[in-house]
């Protein structure tokens, strides 16, 4: 066992983890908060990176573009939930999706016509690009980085949620909206806040990974899929869910793909877990999901006072 | 009451509509447009995957948004035996029933345990399982898909050969799944679907287990989805993962509800709408300046917005607004 | 002395912190109207509920006709003989009034796994609908959609759906709530003659009505059952005066 490279996977996993986790703790929350299904929400994914990508490519320092990009997050976030989304709240989930698929298609089209159809390449500044030894490990810098901004976004958002009055209401809401309501909060404000929170989340998360993938049309349209998943898993509404359920799934689609062939060649020829490792991995995250749907429906962390 | 005697303006629409489709080639053959019998040949069989999905969603209220998935199984029921050189139709339908329904009844039974927003999510991935499967299966092309050199035979019955045989293979198939369907939603099965949607604690309190109704029901969109799937196969002669990506599924729920959600002809309405939109908003994109042919999306989506926005009932809604009052709509 | 149809064991549920049914004891004889009273929030919806099959009890045990069915699912327990109405009308708004009856019907007749003729043309579902619209009075409005109707009508039909299911033991939910004076005095009579048909466990806020039509009355305070005797001596229970009826009769 090459003890390097599983450990190497262990921090891709964990990598995964965390940007599945920016995605999906927003749309947990507008999941579980407005009951709204936001298709688009991998859309501010890919805006974040195109933002982040055009300051860069004006001579902005990474982490300068990173804090432009973000404010410019949560004013996109804002402009969508006054515009679209708080009009559909009232509406049935079926006219979520549609119209969410719709804003999907919209963004895809524009960030075509302002940036082309070609992907766009976000340099790192020297610093981030190099590598660091770890004892025998030598790991790139940036991807520390990504996980260091992970965990801090993640902590800074568990301290959010847990202790300021912003997150116990974001807590009420998560578990009993009409409550939060009856509480006279205005109620409004909170969607608002809470829909921009979750744009700018996500729209990190796609700034983060744009300099390894470089920034592209529709690179949140199958990420997304997996954050749903994550939210089912971890329960819809809860932060703590999402966060345990990103690392889980980053771990085990990493390890998945690396690994099962070696596991699978215990069973069966060579040849024949060749074929079949390959279709498996990219399959265990369904399955695991399947296997929490069916023995805990409401997912592994549900908000408190909800049930399936 | 019935499709073919309709007393109603949306009745004699869809009527009107149906003899046109069945001598639709004739029409084309003699305007010397056969590119036009192949849109319409790809609009029809995309009309019974959404007849389909209009089933479970719009009658049964399982908005299932991985539903594209079937029609990538019927597709490989014909790919995958092709590639192996065996041609077999009667082989072909075999498997995409067989395979269609084993699928539906596994992922059904997970999903329908579940309501409302899980069901939509879990149909979802349900489908990027299967879409991922196929991608990462070299043997049959990944990625890029596996080309059908021949269509399926059917020996000592009809032939598929042809663009005209293959039209009608299609347009039976369709008048086939919309009798179907509504023969379905009037039975004794279909009211406890109806019921179900509107209100299943009430069902299940007089006395109906709804979620073997549901998982029934799935089932058979499931089947009538897979054989949409294995004349696209047909049609197309290449196939690929791409056919059943979650993009695809909302495509279909588009042409639904664009058509009019939970009513028999909507869907082939819908999809009619969606084909022509898709084949000719690009080209009056072009129109308005030649550089923004590719930007037809961006209407495309609007659209969308604006059908949930203000468009309720689609557009069987707005012609049943033209029926007189007695006219109940869909019965 | 006869043996009861539904006994009701150490029932309890709560949601949260809160104790909706606590350790209820209850049997309900056959052939009587039973009904159950108590001020909002007392719990009397949620004890329908796990007598129905609607929810699980946290504990204790549901008896129908010397049968354990407290695992048994609301659409067995239907099957059964048990049939619900609803305290907020739920009748199918978008089906006519014949067909909500018919549906009913089906419920309880085999199963309906048939797949092709029209219910509409089954001249024997048809038939066993009118009756029971029939019954309650609804004969003329059978080809009405159910959202056209008046609300006291879509109680009607709630209660003409609970009998086609052909019940041994009706759980009737405030089938009195919203109508008018004469439409519950209509009501009324038309209960009373049910008696001879079904047993009916009966919730409802209309004292009157109660007093006229139950044989046995229990009250529920807070969750639990603080009392459960004839409608003479409940009314003349100082327990129940103090606890209950006290606010109104003081």
């Amino acid at each position: 066992m090459d003890w390097g490279l599983l450990l190497t996977q262990l921090m891709n996993g964990l990598q995964l983890g965390l940007l599945l986790f920016l995605l999906a703790s927003g749309l947990t929350l507008i999941f579980g908060i407005m009951d709204f299904i936001n298709l688009s929400h991998g859309s501010f994914y890919m805006i974040g990176a195109y933002f982040c990508g055009s300051i860069v490519a004006r001579g902005g320092s990474f982490l300068v573009a990173v804090l432009i990009a973000l404010a410019g997050m949560f004013v996109v976030g804002a402009v969508i939930e006054r515009v679209i989304a708080r009009r559909l709240y009232h509406a049935d989930h079926l006219d979520h999706v549609l119209a969410t698929f719709g804003l999907i298609l919209i963004f895809d089209a524009l960030v075509h016509i302002v940036w082309g159809p070609s992907g766009m390449a976000i340099p790192l500044p020297a610093i981030l690009d190099g590598q660091v030894t770890l004892g025998s490990l030598v790991l790139p810098t940036y991807r520390l980085v990504i996980i260091f901004g992970g965990l801090l976004v993640a902590a800074i958002l568990g301290v959010l949620v847990t202790r300021s009055r912003l997150g116990m209401m974001i807590r009420a809401g998560a578990s009993n909206r009409t409550m939060v309501e009856a509480l006279g909060v205005n109620i409004h404000k909170l969607f608002l806040i809470v829909f921009a929170i979750g744009a700018t989340m996500s729209g990190f998360s796609g700034m983060l990974i744009a300099p390894i993938t470089e920034a592209s049309i529709g690179m949140g349209n199958d990420i997304i899929i997996i954050a749903f998943v994550v939210v089912i898993v971890g329960g819809i509404g809860s932060v703590k869910g999402a966060f345990y359920a990103s690392i889980l799934i980053g771990l085990i689609d990493t390890l998945g793909r690396s690994y099962l062939d070696d596991l699978l060649k215990i069973f069966m020829s060579l040849d024949h877990a060749e074929t079949a490792a390959p279709a498996l991995s990219a399959m265990l995250v369904y399955i695991l999901m399947a296997v929490v749907l069916a023995f805990r429906p409401q997912g592994l962390f549900p908000p408190a006072g909800v049930r399936a | 009451m019935m499709a073919w005697l309709p007393s109603s303006i949306s009745g004699r629409c869809y009527c009107i509509l149906l003899a046109l489709l069945a001598v639709a080639p004739w029409i084309f053959q003699w305007a010397d447009q056969p590119f036009l019998l192949d849109l319409l040949s790809r609009g029809l069989i995309l009309a019974i995957a959404a007849t389909s999905l209009n089933l479970i969603m719009g009658f049964g209220g399982m908005v299932s948004l991985g539903h594209a998935a079937f029609i990538g199984i019927g597709a490989y029921c014909v790919g995958i035996p092709a590639y192996y050189d065996l041609y077999n139709g009667w082989v072909h339908l075999g498997l995409t029933v067989v395979v269609s329904a084993a699928f539906a009844l596994l992922t059904g039974a997970v999903s329908l345990r579940t309501k409302g927003v899980y069901f939509i999510m879990i149909t979802l991935a349900f489908s990027q399982m299967i879409y991922f499967t196929f991608v990462s299966l070299e043997e049959y092309g990944g990625d890029d898909g596996l080309v059908i050199y021949f269509r399926s035979e059917f020996p000592d019955f009809l032939t598929m050969q042809g663009p005209v045989a293959l039209y009608y293979w299609i347009f039976a198939t369709l008048l086939l799944t919309l009798f179907l369907v509504h023969r379905l939603v009037h039975s004794h099965f279909g009211r406890v679907i109806v019921g179900a949607k509107h209100n299943e604690q009430r069902m299940q309190s007089l006395g109906f287990d709804t979620y073997r109704y549901r998982l029934t029901c799935y089932v058979i969109s499931g089947v009538i989805c897979g054989l949409a799937g294995m004349l696209l196969g047909n049609f197309t002669g290449f196939i690929s993962p791409e056919m059943m990506s979650w993009i695809r599924s909302g495509e279909l729920i588009f042409m639904v509800v664009m058509g009019g959600s939970g009513f028999l002809f909507g869907p082939l309405v819908g999809t009619g709408a969606f084909v022509f939109l898709e084949q000719y908003l690009p080209e009056f994109m072009k129109f308005l300046n030649s550089s923004w042919l590719e930007y037809w999306h961006l209407p495309f989506g609007l659209l969308l917005v604006l059908l949930v926005l203000y468009g309720k009932g689609g557009i069987h809604g707005m012609l049943s607004k033209l029926d007189s009052k007695t006219q109940q709509s869909g019965q | 002395m006869t043996k009861p149809l539904l006994r009701i064991f150490g029932l309890c549920k709560s949601f949260g912190g809160i104790v909706a049914t606590d350790h209820v004891e209850l049997d309900i004889l056959p052939g009587m109207i039973h009904a159950i009273i108590g001020p909002n929030g007392a719990g009397k919806t949620t004890l329908i509920a796990q007598v129905s099959g609607a929810l699980k009890p946290d504990a204790g045990q549901i008896e129908f006709n010397g049968h354990d069915i407290t695992s048994l699912s609301a659409p067995r327990r239907a099957q059964l003989g048990l049939s619900r109405s609803f305290q907020v009308t739920s009748v199918f708004l978008p089906m006519t009034v014949l067909e909500n009856v018919m549906l009913a019907v089906q419920g309880t007749d085999g199963h309906s796994y048939r797949f092709w003729r029209p219910v509409q043309k089954d001249p024997k579902m048809l038939d066993k609908g009118m009756t029971y619209l029939q019954q309650v009075g609804l004969a003329d409005r059978a080809w009405h959609l159910a959202a056209e109707i008046s609300h006291g009508e879509q109680r009607q039909l709630e209660i003409a759906m609970a009998l086609a299911m052909n019940p041994r033991l009706l759980l009737l939910d405030e089938p009195m709530a919203g109508m008018g004076l004469e439409e519950s005095a209509r009501m009324i009579r038309f209960l009373a003659k049910l008696r001879e048909q079904t047993t009916i466990l009966l919730i409802e806020h209309d004292m009157d009505a109660v007093f006229t039509l139950a044989d046995t009355l229990s009250v529920l305070v807070h969750g639990s059952v603080i009392a459960t005797d004839t409608v003479k001596n409940i009314r003349a229970n100082p327990e129940v005066q103090r606890a209950y009826l006290g606010e109104e009769h003081a």
